[in-house]
C-alpha cells in the first residue's frame, strides 16, 4: 500500500524544488503540488509534468490521485 | 501494432464526430468511478449535450485514450476534437466559470 509520505516522495523527483502535501488513505490521494516549473504552463501540461515524475506508479500503485498544480505566486 | 494505429484513428474520429465526448468508466448514469460520476455531474449542471465512452467495456480503448492524450488516468473530456482534461481540471474550470464557455465556444 502506498502511504501518502510516498507519493509526495515521487512527485518531488520530478521537480526542482517544489512544495508537495499529499494526503490520502492508500487508495485515494489528494495533492497539492507548488512548483515554479508550472510557470507559463496550462492545466494540461501542468498535470503532466506530475505524471511524467509519477511515471509507471499511475498505472499500478496509484489508482486514484486528484491534485491542484500551483506556481509560487498562485500559492 | 495496426491494431494500434487503428485504435488512435478510431479515437479521432470519435472526438471530432462528437463536439463533447467523455470517456469514463460506466456511463452517464451509472459511473463506475467517482471521478467519472463528478465528471458527468459537472456537464448535466451545464446542460452540456454530450456523449460518453465507456473503457471499461473495451480494453484497447482504455489504454488508446492514455496514449492518445499522453494522459494516464480516466475521465477524459474532449471538446471539439481537443483534449480538456480530466475531473480535477473540469472541477477547477467550472468552479470558475471557463468550462461554460469551453463548451459553448465550438
Amino acid at each position: 500500500m502506498v502511504t501518502p509520505e510516498q507519493l509526495k516522495t515521487w512527485i518531488e523527483t520530478g521537480f526542482d524544488a517544489a512544495q508537495v502535501a499529499v494526503e490520502g488513505d492508500g487508495h485515494h490521494f489528494e495533492a497539492t503540488i507548488v512548483a515554479t516549473e508550472f510557470e507559463g504552463k496550462s492545466r494540461i501540461q501542468r498535470h503532466q509534468l506530475v505524471y511524467a515524475a509519477l511515471g509507471d506508479k499511475m498505472k499500478a500503485e496509484v489508482h486514484a490521485l486528484s491534485m491542484k498544480t500551483l506556481t509560487p505566486s498562485e500559492a | 501494432m495496426t491494431e494500434q494505429v487503428t485504435m488512435q484513428d478510431q479515437i479521432k474520429q470519435t472526438v471530432t464526430d462528437n463536439k463533447v465526448v467523455l470517456f469514463m468508466k460506466g456511463n452517464a448514469n451509472f459511473p463506475q468511478c467517482g471521478f467519472s460520476g463528478k465528471a458527468v455531474q459537472i456537464l448535466t449542471a451545464l446542460d452540456a449535450e454530450f456523449v460518453t465512452v465507456d473503457v471499461l467495456s473495451n480494453d484497447q480503448v482504455r489504454e488508446g485514450i492514455k496514449q492518445y492524450s499522453n494522459w494516464p488516468t480516466i475521465p477524459q473530456l474532449y471538446v471539439g476534437g481537443e483534449f480538456v482534461g480530466g475531473c480535477d481540471i473540469m472541477t477547477e474550470m467550472y468552479e470558475a466559470g471557463e468550462l461554460k464557455d469551453t463548451l459553448s465556444a465550438t
